[in-house]
């Protein structure tokens, strides 16, 4: 077991970047030997094997190096330095349709671009219904390819590369496109190839798809290898990467720019609200904090660890029955849990002077993404909002096992034989 | 076990290498068998991606890759004429407004007194207009197809040789209408020399490759190779090859006296022309038209093995040039996709 299918030695890739780019004969001679340029090294002895089989995703932030990892991969770019050693048939899809011809018919551009991914015309000819099935082009198939709408160019490229009987599949980025049915079924197809032992290389920049898919995942940060292992470890790593380039806001959002704040207290109803609002507020809420496992070292936590999210606040006068709120959403700001002490029948009567209430969870079910939780304080009698600080906190979360999804609950799985499931 | 065993001796280079998977064929999925695809135990050749690969190498990976070959000329082919009326006959439309035009000016206006002249000068526009049209697709044919150049790996040489190739089928649709012209002017070729033709093709479309190869590569760097290819093949090259004059009337005797029959026959192109009117104008004498008794020599009084050390010394130097060719070719191509 374990043949080496693809094995990345040592490579390097220097672009040249011009300052200005001569290419006619006349700007050659003028500029002859002094032409500015700076070097930029888009991978930088990046090594790793991939084994027979195994499915690779690849992470990196924008420009990290990932599209010229992949087309130094399939021989479109030349390494610098280093070699790429391939074993087996390689199919590589840059880009869905590139080389079609658009006054050639689908039919005819099946065999074009099959022959260019090295298939034979018998080969094309014996999955020509399959790559027609799976593109769903049956009755366009002999129009001409510049009448298609760039869906169906989409399906036709995918169709034909998931027919291209590759031994090494090599994908970028492309899973993203097409309505979510299609993608669907080329994840399917993926999935198959999987099963069928192919090694398969992809572009993401799904954390889902590298933790539904892979078994490997490689992390490139400015054309380096700074992570290669399991999905969850590689997401991980990739996640920090993500903020350590400041891509992503960190957690523990209290330095939001204070505009955002001084409006939203008006939303409770509260008559007066041209009155200044410090006023009129008995208690506010200074500052909500995530704790959990390490919360001092990482800014992320993990899916299933303990969480307690601490509401500070401050109060000015003695308030009675307060009801503490908090409210966490997802990244599209789907609201995916609301609860108060109120629920839990517990109205609490405040000194003044500052405090905090926490809300402890024992284990935090939601799985990757970043969460937005938005916090406040309601007076019981009347339901008035008190104060609301939204967002009070940015949750990242990392989620160490294979499941996607949004929730992470326990689950038993059993098979039922006999007559025991009718 | 497999890849690090090179063999010991001289087959150490391990750039491509053809091997038999030795694992036995088990897989657990089942979805594998229902397929009936299994990828494992099948024949997989090993291909290298590095800076450095040998001229041999990439001439062995054109060879795997000649469906493709074949394809991109019909596409080309298809293509060019895609949405016109008259279609493919516009591909004998150019060349017949050609020759009407040379013979209008030659024959009539300038009276040369060559009998039959338009078969002498179809002959050589034959060689010529495969030469021509060869080396100028060529030219910009990577800078043409940047988008595939970009994003789909395939010897880049192909595009070229494609390009050739497509100038090779217009070439076979001309003949055939030179067969038509022979026949219509009950002009026989001289039969015995059929066999002088392909030992002009050979070394022709050898020379036209390696000149298609290495213009195709230095126009991605440099863009004017396009528009100097137009002015020196298109214009000035085509006089210094006896097609529109015959040789042996025209410009034997003066290169002669001067002792420039070599430099003429330098260029590898009239050699290779002359064989052509050999064979198909076939007239070492004739009756000029203008001199109904005077016996006038239009061809050479050459033997055939003239012709054939002739042609055998173009198809040399370029079997010489196209390797040079491929070296150029096989360092810039690393940075096509850059560049483009």
């Amino acid at each position: 077991m374990g043949n080496v299918a693809l094995d990345i030695q040592d490579i390097s890739k220097r672009f040249r970047l011009y300052h200005e780019k001569y290419t006619s004969l006349k700007e050659k001679v003028i500029h002859a030997g002094r032409t500015p340029y700076d070097d930029l090294w888009a991978l930088r002895n990046v090594s790793f094997e991939v084994k027979e089989g195994e499915t690779v995703g690849v992470l990196g932030r924008n420009g990290s190096g990932k599209s010229t990892m992949l087309k130094c991969m399939c021989g479109v770019l030349q390494p610098t330095s280093g070699q790429v050693v391939v074993r087996g048939k390689l199919a590589g899809l840059l880009e869905l349709g590139a080389g079609f011809q658009p006054d050639l018919s689908g039919r005819e551009n099946i065999y074009l671009n099959g022959s260019l991914l090295g298939m034979s015309k018998s080969e094309v000819a014996k999955v020509f219904d399959d790559i027609v099935a799976f593109a769903e082009l049956e009755h366009f198939i002999d129009n001409q390819v510049k009448f298609y709408s760039s869906g169906m160019y989409v399906r036709l490229g995918f169709g034909i590369a998931v027919n291209v009987d590759p031994d090494v599949l090599v994908i970028d980025e492309v899973l993203a496109v097409g309505d979510e049915r299609f993608q669907r079924k080329c994840i399917e197809r993926v999935q198959v190839f999987q099963r069928e032992g192919r090694t398969i290389i992809f572009v993401t920049h799904s954390p889902d798809q590298v933790r539904a898919i892979c078994d490997q995942a490689v992390v490139l940060s400015d054309g380096r290898v700074v992570g290669y292992g399991t999905p969850g470890e590689a997401v991980r790593i990739f996640r920090e990467n993500l903020l350590e380039a400041g891509d992503v806001l960190s957690p523990g959002l209290r330095d939001e720019p204070p505009e955002a704040e001084q409006p939203i207290p008006v939303v409770g109803g509260a008559i007066g609200a041209d009155s200044p609002p410090e006023d009129t507020r008995p208690v506010r809420l200074t500052e909500v904090t995530a704790i959990y496992a390490g919360s001092g070292d990482h800014p992320y936590m993990v899916t299933g660890d303990r969480l307690t999210l601490r509401l500070g606040f401050d109060a000015i006068a003695p308030v009675h029955g307060a009801d503490f709120v908090i409210e966490v959403r997802d990244a599209a700001g789907n609201l995916l849990l609301r609860t108060d002490s109120g629920d839990l029948d517990l109205h609490l009567d405040l000194e003044p002077g500052p405090g905090a209430v926490d809300f402890s969870f024992d284990s935090f079910p939601f799985l990757d993404g970043v969460y937005d939780v938005a916090a406040g304080i309601e007076s019981r009698s009347g339901g008035a909002l008190i104060d609301w600080l939204d967002p009070a906190a940015r949750l990242e979360v990392m989620n160490p096992g294979r499941a996607t999804g949004t929730i992470s609950l326990p689950v038993r799985v059993e098979l039922v034989r006999g007559e025991g499931h009718r | 076990m497999t890849l690090e065993a090179p063999a010991p001796g001289p087959a150490a280079d391990p750039v491509t290498r053809t091997e038999v998977d030795p694992e036995p064929v088990s897989d657990l999925s089942p979805m594998a068998d229902l397929d009936g695809s299994s990828v494992k135990g099948r024949e997989k050749i090993t291909r290298v991606v590095s800076s450095n690969v040998t001229v041999a190498n990439r001439l062995v990976e054109i060879w795997r890759s000649r469906q493709l070959l074949r394809n991109l000329i019909r596409t080309e082919i298809k293509v060019k004429y895609k949405n016109s009326f008259l279609g493919m006959i516009w591909s004998l439309l150019s060349p017949a407004m050609a020759i009407a035009v040379y013979v209008v000016v030659f024959g009539l206006i300038l009276k040369n007194g060559i009998p039959d002249f338009v078969i002498l000068l179809f002959s050589g526009l034959l060689a010529w207009n495969l030469f021509l049209s060869g080396v100028q697709t060529a030219t910009g044919v990577i800078v043409n197809n940047a988008g595939l150049v970009k994003k789909v790996s395939f010897p880049r040489e192909i595009l070229a040789l494609a390009a050739v190739g497509s100038a090779g089928v217009f070439f076979f649709f001309q003949g055939c209408v030179m067969v038509i012209l022979l026949v219509a002017l009950h002009s026989a070729p001289d039969w015995g020399a059929l066999w002088l033709l392909p030992v002009a093709i050979v070394p022709l479309v050898a020379f036209t490759t390696a000149l298609a190869v290495f213009l195709a590569a230095v126009n991605v760097y440099l863009r004017d190779t396009q528009h100097l290819v137009e002015v020196v093949v298109g214009a000035a090259w085509f006089w210094a090859c006896p097609i529109v004059y015959s040789f042996q009337l025209q410009a034997a005797g003066r290169l002669a006296s001067r002792g420039l029959t070599w430099l003429y026959l330098l260029n590898p192109l009239t050699p290779i022309v002359m064989t052509f009117q050999r064979v198909l104008y076939a007239r070492q004498f004739a009756y000029s038209t203008l001199a109904p008794h005077a016996l006038t020599q239009y061809l050479p009084s050459w033997g055939y093995g003239t012709y054939v050390e002739l042609d055998m010394a173009v198809l040399g130097a370029s079997l010489v040039l196209f390797y040079f060719a491929m070296v150029v070719f096989g360092r810039l191509a690393g940075n096509f996709a850059e560049e483009l």
